[in-house]
């Protein structure tokens, strides 16, 4: 197509006025203690870490920090209620509790999306839109298969495994937090949840819930701490099964620590996925999925479509209407209902990704970045791209985890699946093309978990989701999800 | 004919729109929107049954919106038959109110390229400043796209420095493929602004038809540098929803899109919708249709 030289001005003299979401009905507990046995209770040694909104850098709440003795009363406190109640109850009666819980969290939704944007730093029309009610799906979903193991599974009994060790990440809280709760619980399993120490209260409050939904005690319990609990948990002897969601490296180490034991895990680790866009693709809708794929809860999506090919006939086209499409991306207040891009999540992730961007620069890439204004407190990135970079530089081969995308052109097919399949990760990639034997043609030779054909991150409970290399092993979502919380005999 | 088959999925551009419609728009920013589609507007009676009487009726509203409230903008035009064109013309000489005529067999295009020709000519030498002519979606459904270009150039080469609307009649072309290729033809052989329907056929005006045309006339802009302009119209009768097309234009083309120039609602009902949310928003309540003249 031709070049493009003219311009549009997304200045305008019209601005959207701020429309912030209400935090009046918000309650937040000032000191928030470990979820064991069915009861808030304070950490053995005593100790509190903050919880801060990294939109203004403010304090939220203090959570109890949980050491080894914590652990091990939960663990216990979880093995008591499996081997008593919740292994034993009937199948139909566990999928009350979980349809109960499901239920609750429909009906304080709007709560929950209001901190899950405070605490994470992520936009309220995704908390509200997208992260809440996938959770309350998932739950649903899972509650549904309670009574239901011997239709999943023909032929033969799914026992459950025991006591399940879950440790889940910073970027969608709640909705991991369901992820592992639902699947293990809906089979018979309990459970030792262990939120990211940066966004622990929205896990919190799902306990309020679990008190109110009346679960038998133990079965849920919910720790907080960072990388040590979790080390606590992940090597603690009475553990029957790990679930893991976060970085490929802290995933290598539980990997390590699984050896020799007897100890089932699954993990789910970070991403490089591919996003193509091939020249008979709907271009302006291949353009919104590109900004849905990268910018999506500030590229903190272990999914993200972090490196794009473009083919080279379009290309140009492609990154002009992606440069424009840029300029319109509100990014500020979490809360404000117009907000596409909210905060960082921590100034640890803040500081990684400058860091990259740097590599990026230093590297020779060409940077674009939209001119939109960043609040002076808390943690911001500016939606970011990088030109003239290949399959050898950092950026496009490490996981960012930030609003930083990577732009590569092809010309052909075999090339762009050799180069999307360059890398160790495999957990996603993105096909756009009008084509419909093109989409078969190449979601079948890229090695990933889940192929999004002229769409990008959509998520359904029904449909598995995992790795393939350096992503992560086992699946979660669907049928494929119960896998990992049942011994078939 | 220089073109590009552009492809348009219809699932992404509904999401698209979900997504610009829900941008949230209150206060200053919300009276800011109310006041410009009220200047947007082209107030429209197309009615086998207008009279003369009801043509000034709606001339003398265009040009008082609402008196009792200061500073309220004009609507941008009038949208009339054409045998009305003379009488409107008379009411609203003095003001900066167009008349804009719809032509060409209007609503269904169907009759020989010479009568249409004959009845464009009728309407400016009326005096009317715009034209709205409709395509042949007959033709064009049966692939005689050269057909349709050559018509609408004619239509253009008539009307000389009048502007040129084209109505499109997307609810006939059903696909957004269709409506982009509609759009694409119409800019290329003349077009000063592109528009959706002609009311009389439903579905009119619908938020992914209107996208994908403002994603056409972006195009267009980028490659040529020619400034198109785009007219939703028929089923437009809310003000929310009109504010919803001012943030898909504002967030499609730009700043410099907003403007009467280049964006016109073709509405009946509009205005009236309008005036109550500002009056709302000066004075906290909604009043009663009552206090809003129905002409």
């Amino acid at each position: 197509m031709t070049s493009t030289t003219k311009t549009l001005d997304f200045k305008t003299d019209w601005e959207y006025s701020p429309a912030p979401e209400s935090t009046e009905h918000i309650h937040i507990e000032k000191k928030n203690n470990l979820f064991i046995n069915g009861e808030f209770i304070p950490p053995v040694k005593g100790t509190y870490f903050e919880t801060i909104n990294p939109a203004n850098e403010e304090k939220l709440a203090d959570v109890a920090k949980a050491e080894q003795a914590d652990v091990d009363k939960a663990v216990k406190a979880a093995r008591s209620a499996y081997d008593k109640v919740w292994s034993k109850m009937k199948p139909a009666e566990r999928g009350k509790y979980i349809y109960r819980i499901a239920r609750l969290i429909q009906e304080r939704a709007r709560e929950f999306a209001v901190i899950e944007s405070m605490d994470s730093g992520k936009p309220i029309r995704e908390s509200r839109d997208i992260d809440i009610p996938l959770v309350s799906a998932h739950f649903f979903y899972y509650a549904g298969w309670a009574d239901k193991l011997e239709y999943a599974f023909p032929g033969k009994q799914a026992k459950p495994i025991g006591v399940a060790g879950q440790i889940i990440p910073w970027n969608f809280p709640l909705l991991m937090a369901a992820w592992k709760l639902a699947p293990a619980l809906a089979t018979g399993n309990t459970v030792v949840l262990k939120p990211a120490e940066t966004t622990p209260l929205t896990a919190l409050k799902l306990a309020e819930i679990i008190q109110e939904a009346d679960l038998p005690p133990g079965v849920v319990n919910i720790i907080n701490g960072a990388g040590k609990t979790g080390q606590a948990l992940v090597e603690h002897p009475d553990i029957d099964k790990i679930a893991f969601t976060g970085s490929t490296e802290v995933g290598k180490l539980i990997m390590k620590a699984m050896a020799g034991t007897r100890k089932k895990y699954t993990l789910e680790l970070g991403g490089k996925a591919a996003n193509i866009i091939f020249e008979d693709a709907a271009i302006d809708q291949a353009v919104e999925g590109i900004i849905n794929g990268i910018f999506f809860n500030q590229g903190h999506v272990c999914c993200a479509g972090s490196r794009l090919f473009v083919q080279e006939s379009v290309a140009e086209t492609v990154i002009s209407k992606l440069k424009d499409r840029m300029e319109t991306l509100v990014v500020g207040d979490p809360l404000d209902k117009n907000t596409d891009i909210g905060a960082i999540n921590s100034k640890m992730q803040l500081d990684k990704i400058k860091m990259y961007v740097d590599i990026g620069k230093n590297e020779g890439g060409t940077i674009h970045q939209s001119s939109c204004k960043l609040p002076k407190k808390g943690y911001w990135y500016a939606p970011t791209l990088f030109e003239d970079v290949s399959q050898s530089h950092r950026i496009v081969q490490e996981e960012i985890f930030g609003p930083v995308l990577a732009i590569q052109t092809f010309r052909t097919v075999d090339e762009v699946i050799t180069k999307a399949n360059n890398t160790p990760y495999g957990l996603s990639g993105g096909v756009w093309t009008d084509k419909g034997a093109k989409i078969f043609k190449v979601s079948k030779a890229i090695r990933a978990g889940v192929l999004w054909a002229n769409t990008f991150n959509k998520f359904d409970p029904a449909s598995p989701f995992g790795g393939y290399k350096e992503s992560g092993m086992g699946r979660e979502g669907g049928l494929e999800g119960l896998m990992p919380y049942v011994n078939l005999v | 004919m220089e073109m590009y088959i552009n492809h348009i999925d219809q699932v992404g551009t509904q999401e698209r729109v979900a997504r610009l419609f829900s941008r949230s728009i209150k206060k200053e920013s919300k009276i800011h929107a109310l006041k410009t589609v009220l200047s947007m507007i082209d107030l429209t009676t197309l009615e086998g049954k207008d009279s003369p009487g009801k043509v000034k009726q709606l001339c003398y509203k265009a040009a008082h919106l609402h008196d009792q409230f200061p500073d309220l903008p004009t609507v941008a035009a009038i949208c009339v038959y054409p045998t009305m064109v003379p009488i409107a013309k008379k009411v609203l000489e003095k003001t900066d109110i167009n008349i804009a005529a719809v032509a060409t067999a209007f609503p269904s295009g169907m009759t020989s390229l010479d009568y249409k020709l004959d009845e464009v000519k009728m309407v400016v030498d009326a005096g009317a400043d715009e034209v709205d002519m409709v395509i042949s979606r007959g033709k064009f459904l049966r692939g005689e796209y050269e057909y349709v270009a050559d018509e609408i150039a004619q239509v253009k080469d008539v009307c000389g420095t009048v502007h040129l609307k084209v109505i499109l009649e997307t609810g006939e072309l059903v696909t957004l493929d269709n409506v982009r290729f509609a759009s694409d033809i119409a800019m290329v052989a003349g077009a000063d602004f592109i528009k959706t329907s002609t009311g009389k056929v439903s579905p009119a005006a619908t938020p992914p038809v209107v996208l994908v045309m403002l994603e056409a006339i972006r195009d267009y802009y980028k490659k040529t540098g020619k400034m198109i302009g785009m007219k939703p119209a028929g089923g437009i009768s809310k003000a929310k929803l009109a504010i919803q097309y001012l943030v898909m234009v504002r967030e499609t083309l730009g700043q410099d899109w907003l403007t009467s120039d280049l964006f016109r609602f073709g509405a009946s009902s509009l205005a009236n919708d309008v005036l109550m949310q500002i009056l709302k928003q000066t004075t906290g309540v909604y009043q009663s249709g009552n206090y809003f003249s129905i002409d």
